[in-house]
């Protein structure tokens, strides 16, 4: 119960931010979490589990430890981020939502992360890359690739 | 005791006065005429003009920092420390130029602010010797420089405000941003922060506050237009034992980011507006809504408000008055809806993001069953400006029905990238040509989408329109939020209405049918439209092509007639209008099943110049359906009944003999 010490027990409207909160801790909402927050704000599973899904921002799974946003706006969409999402899926073998086996990359797609200007723009991690071509996204991708496995040797 | 015997007092002890000493002085000497001046003249101290040492100011928004402005700035601390030279690094927001980030600009002590663009890392060192060590301009990457008010100007040395870029630009929400520390409230109140809201507590009652703003004409800015004066009435007027007040800041349109430009660059104007709005309706409580995905923003207004507490600007009793006001901020988590009123309200309670009909409106029963009023970061950023300058004032900016300045966002195929404040009423061209630069590697205008997905794609022939509320709606778009994604001859009318789909598809909150399927339906049509005779393994695909195309229309009056919120009755806005302004290019899908700016990829043919083949056989090897065949250094062939357009040659070949047609 350390996690909501900040909360009043039974208050339902901070509900939202208590989840944030776990998912901050774990990275996505672990399901017997889910079931403390119920008895904690005394509403129903179900409740928590409507709220989890209906909101993109949480994941009912781990996510992997390099996570791919790839934005989906407007302004990369014109500048061509389908394709770019193409390409990350075929170089990692997993489509967008999904985590690889080794839980080494995640591919989420988001609209918009507010740095049109440089689109099409991909977050890995919070880092942002932008002004992407196939070209350059071959060589970003190769260099995490190169890491992943230099870290999998150590 | 006068104003200025107490400066002088306070001038000689310890503590230097600060910004706190100026809210002080204005509780308690602002009464008569000259104290007020000079209370003025001492904000002006508090200023950059006063530096003692080196200010070296970086624009690091979310923007800055995606271009590398944290490695820019860890390179000129290096640089600092090598030469021994003590300077403050100051973190600004963002000055609108996109194009041009890392923007760092340098002033030194009594002399001119100059401001350097496109810098990068391996700038640093000459730019630090040449400016701080032997006193020059550094005129490679010199972008402008800031003359104050009656200056005398320098031939050699632009004067910032006459670039293109700022020189149509009227300044009013974004006057501070890249311009001072946003983390910093001293600077705000240095540049007459918080006066207005001195004005409106202690010389204006509640009322006479509502009606500045109805004189004024402001209309919100979130998209819909509607009088904000109009609503606060509606909510003063509304009698409840608690009111709130709403900031929304969710920012949901994909292509717009001044939202976040305003929170990241100047977040005290927004609180300030909040505060005097809260004031106006009678708000004890409020909160900023901000969406999850501005981590920056989240984090300067966490500060912000811990700044303004404690200079008593926010909490009990402010700045000596009766009115006490809190505020708190919420995160979104990745919900376009909920950027609609009545959803985000929702969502504040801790439930799922859904609208509910209205009335009642949030003004009589919102948040928690209270009166609520929920107004856009921008529409609040307003409010300073307005109730310092005055109702007159602000009328005198913009067109007969849209008042004030609007900042809008470039996107998308533009030379100048960025954001830009302009008064209402100027033509979009003067904003995509004039100010945006135009088209970039020589290509065409095609189309400017204005108001994001709720909007409508605009075509040359109604370029000249200016940009107010009604002109936009007469040639079916709307204001929108400001987001302008500006497209070239490469991008294809179709497949933009499809992306809009797509978009509102994930997004519609399935409360009603007509958003939730017919909104399917709507892509359905589109998708067939864009399938080649191949992928289509059943014989009536192309039946339905031609029955999805006779009734588009009338399934779009459908879901706009029907829907429960603003989601649903607008989503076929960027159908309608493309339709409307691009028909040929939809027909050329239809029947000569054909793109027209080469974008859908499976009705496209693909060719090898042989002219430029070089037979490096690079294509070959990639191709995934060995569709592509010919000998090395001979020319290479592409057999067009194996090729499933998968573009991996086209990307691949490094002489660009691959073409589409
Ligand atoms: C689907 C939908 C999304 C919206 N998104 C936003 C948004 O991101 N930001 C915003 O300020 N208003 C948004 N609005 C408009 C709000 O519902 C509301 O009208 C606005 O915040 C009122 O503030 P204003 O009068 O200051 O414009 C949205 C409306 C709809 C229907
Ligand atoms: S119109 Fe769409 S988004 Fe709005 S309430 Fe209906 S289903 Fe939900
Ligand atoms: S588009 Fe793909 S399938 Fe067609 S020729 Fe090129 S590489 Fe081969
Ligand atoms: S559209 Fe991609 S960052 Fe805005
Ligand atoms: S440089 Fe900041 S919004 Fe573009």
């Amino acid at each position: 119960m350390e996690l909501f010490k900040n909360y009043k027990e039974g208050d339902a409207s901070s509900l939202i931010p208590m989840m944030q909160d776990v998912q901050d801790q774990y990275g996505y909402l672990p399901e017997e979490e889910m079931v403390k927050l119920a008895r904690f704000t005394h509403l129903p599973v179900a409740r928590i589990y409507g709220v989890a899904s209906f909101y993109n921002q949480f994941r009912l799974r781990p996510l992997g430890k390099y996570v791919i946003r790839v934005c989906r706006g407007t302004a990369c969409h014109v500048k061509g981020s389908l394709d770019i999402l193409r390409i990350l899926e075929s170089e990692l073998g997993i489509k967008a939502g999904e985590t690889s086996k080794d839980l080494n990359f995640t591919i989420e797609t988001v609209a918009c992360i507010g740095a049109c200007s440089i689109a099409p723009v991909i977050a890995i991690n919070d880092e942002f890359h932008g002004g992407l071509t196939a070209k350059s996204l071959s060589k970003l991708v190769s260099r995490y690739k190169k890491m992943v496995q230099k870290e999998r040797k150590q | 005791m006068r104003f200025i015997d107490y400066y002088e007092q306070k001038k000689s002890a310890d503590e230097p006065p600060a910004g706190r000493f100026i809210v002080e002085a204005l509780e308690n000497f602002s009464a008569d005429q000259q104290s007020e001046s000079e209370i003025q003249q001492v904000r002006k101290s508090v200023l950059l003009e006063n530096i003692s040492e080196p200010a070296i100011l970086i624009g690091m928004g979310t923007c800055g920092l995606a271009n590398g402005a944290n490695k820019v700035m860890e390179a000129i601390e290096k640089e600092l420390e090598k030469h021994q030279i003590s300077a403050k690094l100051i973190p600004v927001g963002c000055v609108g130029y996109c194009a041009k980030e890392v923007i760092v600009d340098i002033k030194r002590p009594g002399e001119l602010r100059i401001s350097y663009a496109q810098v990068k890392v391996t700038d640093v060192p000459a730019l630090i010797e040449s400016t701080l060590v032997k006193n020059e301009i550094y005129h490679e990457k010199l972008l402008g420089v800031y003359y104050p008010d009656g200056a005398l100007m320098d031939e050699n040395l632009p004067d910032i405000n006459s670039i293109p870029f700022f020189r149509n630009q009227q300044k009013v929400v974004l006057a501070n941003c890249g311009v001072i520390d946003p983390e910093n409230i001293d600077a705000y109140l240095a540049r007459g922060g918080y006066q207005a809201l001195h004005k409106a507590l202690i010389t204006q009652s509640p009322d006479n506050v509502i009606q500045e703003v109805i004189d004024a004409g402001l209309r919100g800015r979130g998209g819909g237009g509607f009088p904000a004066g109009k609503k606060w009435h509606f909510a003063r007027n509304t009698k409840a034992d608690q009111k709130y007040l709403i900031c929304n800041a969710d920012e949901g349109d994909p292509g717009a980011f001044m939202d976040r430009a305003v929170l990241e660059g100047d977040p005290h104007r927004v609180v300030e507006g909040m505060i005097i709005a809260a004031y106006a309706i009678g708000a004890s409580e409020g909160y900023v809504y901000c969406r999850a995905e501005y981590p920056l923003a989240i984090k300067r207004l966490e500060k912000t408000i811990a700044q303004a507490k404690e200079y008593g600007l926010l909490g009990e009793k402010i700045m000596g008055s009766d009115f006490s006001f809190n505020l708190k901020i919420k995160k979104g988590a990745g919900a376009f809806v909920c950027g609609e009123e009545t959803a985000l309200i929702h969502s504040i309670e801790g439930k799922r993001g859904m609208p509910r009909p209205r009335p009642p409106f949030p003004a009589v029963s919102g948040l928690f069953g209270k009166p609520t009023i929920i107004n856009n970061v921008e529409t609040l950023a307003n409010i300073p400006a307005l109730i310092n300058n005055g109702a007159q004032w602000y009328t005198g900016i913009g067109t007969d029905n849209s008042k004030g300045t609007k900042i809008f966002a470039l996107s998308g195929k533009i030379v100048n990238t960025g954001l830009v404040e302009v008064p209402m009423g100027v033509t979009l061209r003067k904003i995509i040509f004039d100010i945006g630069g135009g088209i970039p590697d020589g290509k065409k205008f095609k189309a400017v989408q204005i108001g994001g997905p709720s909007g409508g794609a605009l075509p040359e022939s109604v370029i000249d329109t200016p940009v107010d509320y009604e002109s936009l709606k007469s040639v079916g778009a709307i204001m929108g939020s400001g987001g302008l994604v500006v497209m070239d001859e490469s991008t294809c009318m179709v497949d933009l209405a499809k992306y809009f789909m797509t978009f509102i598809q994930s997004e519609s909150c399935g409360k009603c049918i007509p958003c939730r399927e017919g909104t399917k339906r709507l892509l359905e049509i589109l998708e067939r439209l864009t399938h080649s005779y191949k992928s289509e393994r059943n014989p009536e695909e192309a039946l339905l092509r031609f029955q999805g195309m006779m009734y588009l229309e009338r399934l779009a009056d459908v879901i706009k007639n029907t829907s429960l919120c603003g989601l649903g009755q607008t989503a076929a806005n960027p159908v309608i209008s493309t339709l409307r302004y691009f028909r040929a290019e939809y027909e050329a899908h239809l029947y000569d099943r054909k793109c027209p700016s080469g974008h859908c990829r499976e009705l496209l043919t693909y060719f090898i110049d042989t002219s430029k083949c070089t037979g490096c056989t690079l294509c070959a090897i990639k191709c995934p359906e060995n569709a592509i065949i010919g000998e090395k250094k001979g020319p290479h062939y592409i057999i067009d009944e194996r090729c499933v357009r998968c573009d991996q040659c086209r990307v691949n070949c490094n002489y660009d003999a691959i073409y589409v047609r």
